[in-house]
């Protein structure tokens, strides 16, 4: 694994007064896909809103590229940590000002495009394939073009770091697969990429590391081979994972 | 890039702005006195004393009302990411007459002090609207039911107190309804000057309000600091309904139809959106005072009839083109 971008130490949180999360540690590096899996409800999707910050911690810390999350402005730690959220408000906008919304954190009051910002933002469109579509409105595309957008704002953050919640969904079988190449490519790259993911296959295929929550926990943590050995996924899930050999690689499923 | 899109902003932009500037001169021309444009600038004659203590003032009360409340129903709408929410409808209109019914009953009748009570209760309605919206997760259209629920209460408040406090009911007999029949420079200095800061600032956080309709934690992530930019969104729509209630009273509906309308034309993109409200809201409410001076002279209606006449059909339009599916708001 290459040089830690983001960690939590001890992390709990919740909402409301329910702790949702408790005392949750790991990291993620630099190069590495990593995928967190679990049933439903037991976190995932409030660890990546608590490590932007946008759910409160009550207890622990986050670092970011370094430094202590806490003390710094959202910006600031935008520009290390871009997040694709699950569920999102489709606005009216075009695909283009959407994908420039990226650049927010790049950009100091009273917030104008410069020339780099709108080339960043070419070339995020250009990587999920959507350049044509530069001009179209978002209520003009299907759920899983809007994604790809989605996908290309968080590009345009240009951040070390990305998060992504359930990235796939909407997305067809053939773009899932792209998508998950892309991901490969990214990490490649330098960033690290982390994506909640309900699809085991996937996960076990294309991860460098995989997290396995349950009740707001690590259940068990590592490489997709330790992961299938522990048998964790079986565990958490109640399900027995199984595995072939089809051409020197492994199908998974269950 | 977009050069289609900013084409078709500037050119609506030019369009409402020209309407604006026709509907401000129609407003300053039409009334019960004839006025020659040399008799305007001869010192002491009636006719220079009605273009410039009536006139003027009621021309600039209608162009600063119009713009505020837009901007303000702009706000509203984004912050809340709902369409159907507007200063009128949710309560924060009716808030900012609470405010200056009670300002009012106390005794206090200076442009400040109307002013800075309307936009307390401003505040405080949408506030309201807003904390509750928030902790229960409620659905927009529970929103708009809690909204229209704070608004009878506090109608329900200034009611009591008109009725209670009979001085207060003289001066609001044409705040019920809005309009701009008894507007006076010592009312819109003090509100003008709170509208025109506000609706700056507004232009200029035009980014952040797009980042914050694509939901809370999408802006958090993209870097917006959330808490502090929704709590200082409302504050500005405040502002801009409060203050423009201050001097016009409950004008209903111009902060649903003019930011829905823009939005229809321009696209939702802010930094379009927020200049077609300020310019058009103001064109509107200028137009719709024109109509209430000259539909039945010589006798005039509260501008805020006409206004609600318009309004309500497409309030109606809004809502059945909402349950065929088709809008996203």
């Amino acid at each position: 694994m290459g040089k830690i971008l983001l960690s939590a130490e001890g992390l709990s949180s919740g909402y409301r007064g329910t702790k949702i999360l408790n005392n949750i540690s790991l990291g993620f590096g630099s190069g590495q896909v990593t995928v967190i899996v679990g049933p439903n409800g037991c976190g995932k999707s409030t660890l990546l809103k608590t490590l932007i910050r946008f759910v409160p911690l009550s207890s622990g810390c986050i670092v970011a590229d370094g430094k202590d999350a806490a003390q710094m402005t959202s910006s600031e730690l935008a520009r290390i940590v871009a997040y694709l959220p699950q569920k999102k408000n489709i606005p009216d906008l075009t695909v283009m000002t959407m994908v420039l919304h990226g650049r927010f954190a790049h950009l100091s009051y009273p917030r104008r495009y410069r020339k780099e910002d709108i080339s960043i933002a070419q070339d995020a469109l250009k990587t999920v394939e959507l350049s044509e579509l530069a001009d179209k409105n978002m209520s003009e595309l299907s759920g899983g073009t809007q994604q790809r957008v989605f996908l290309a704002m968080a590009l345009a953050q240009s951040s070390p770091v990305i998060l992504m919640d359930e990235p796939t969904s909407f997305m067809d079988v053939s773009y899932q697969m792209k998508f998950m190449e892309l991901s490969r490519r990214l990490a490649d790259g330098g960033k690290a990429v982390v994506m909640v993911l309900h699809d085991l296959s996937a996960a076990l295929k294309y991860a460098d590391n995989i997290i396995v929550m349950s009740g707001g926990r690590i259940a068990a943590g590592g490489s997709p081979e330790e992961i299938f050995q522990s048998k964790a996924l079986d565990k958490v899930f109640g399900i027995t994972m199984k595995r072939t050999l089809i051409e020197s690689e492994f199908l998974y499923y269950c | 890039m977009e050069n289609s899109g900013r084409k078709k902003f500037l050119l609506v932009f030019s369009i409402t702005a020209a309407g604006c500037v026709i509907a401000a001169v129609l407003s300053l021309c039409l009334g019960a006195a004839s006025i020659s444009f040399g008799e305007i600038f001869t010192d002491g004659t009636v006719s220079s004393r009605i273009f410039f203590l009536v006139r003027v003032p009621r021309t600039a009360a209608c162009l600063l009302a119009g713009a505020g409340l837009a901007v303000s129903g702009a706000l509203i709408q984004g912050v809340l990411a709902n369409s159907l929410a507007s200063p009128g409808i949710i309560g924060v209109n009716a808030g900012a007459g609470l405010g200056v019914t009670i300002c009012f009953a106390l005794g206090a009748i200076s442009g400040w002090a109307a002013a800075f009570s309307a936009f307390a209760g401003a505040l405080f309605a949408v506030l309201t609207v807003a904390i509750a919206a928030r902790k229960t997760s409620a659905s927009r259209s529970a929103v708009i039911l809690g909204g229209v629920a704070v608004n009878s209460f506090l109608t329900a408040i200034s009611e009591a107190i008109t009725t209670l406090v009979p001085d207060v009911a003289s001066l609001s007999a044409d705040f019920k309804t809005g309009g701009f029949s008894g507007v006076s420079y010592t009312r819109i200095i003090p509100a003008g000057i709170m509208i025109l800061i506000a609706l700056a600032v507004s232009l200029s956080l035009s980014n952040e309000l797009d980042l914050l309709s694509m939901g809370e934690d999408t802006a958090q992530g993209l870097g917006l600091s959330v808490k502090k930019m929704r709590s200082l969104f409302l504050v500005l729509a405040a502002v801009l309904a409060g203050a423009s209630v201050s001097f016009a009273g409950l004008l209903g509906f111009v902060g649903l139809i003019i930011p829905n309308m823009a939005k229809r034309i321009v696209g939702s993109e802010s930094r379009r959106v927020l200049p077609i409200c300020a310019v058009g809201g103001g064109a509107f409410v200028t137009l719709c005072d024109c109509a209430a001076r000259t539909v039945f002279a010589p006798y005039e209606i509260p501008t805020g009839i006409v206004m609600s006449a318009v309004g309500a059909p497409f309030f109606i339009y809004l809502l059945f083109r909402r349950k065929g599916g088709h809008s996203r708001g």
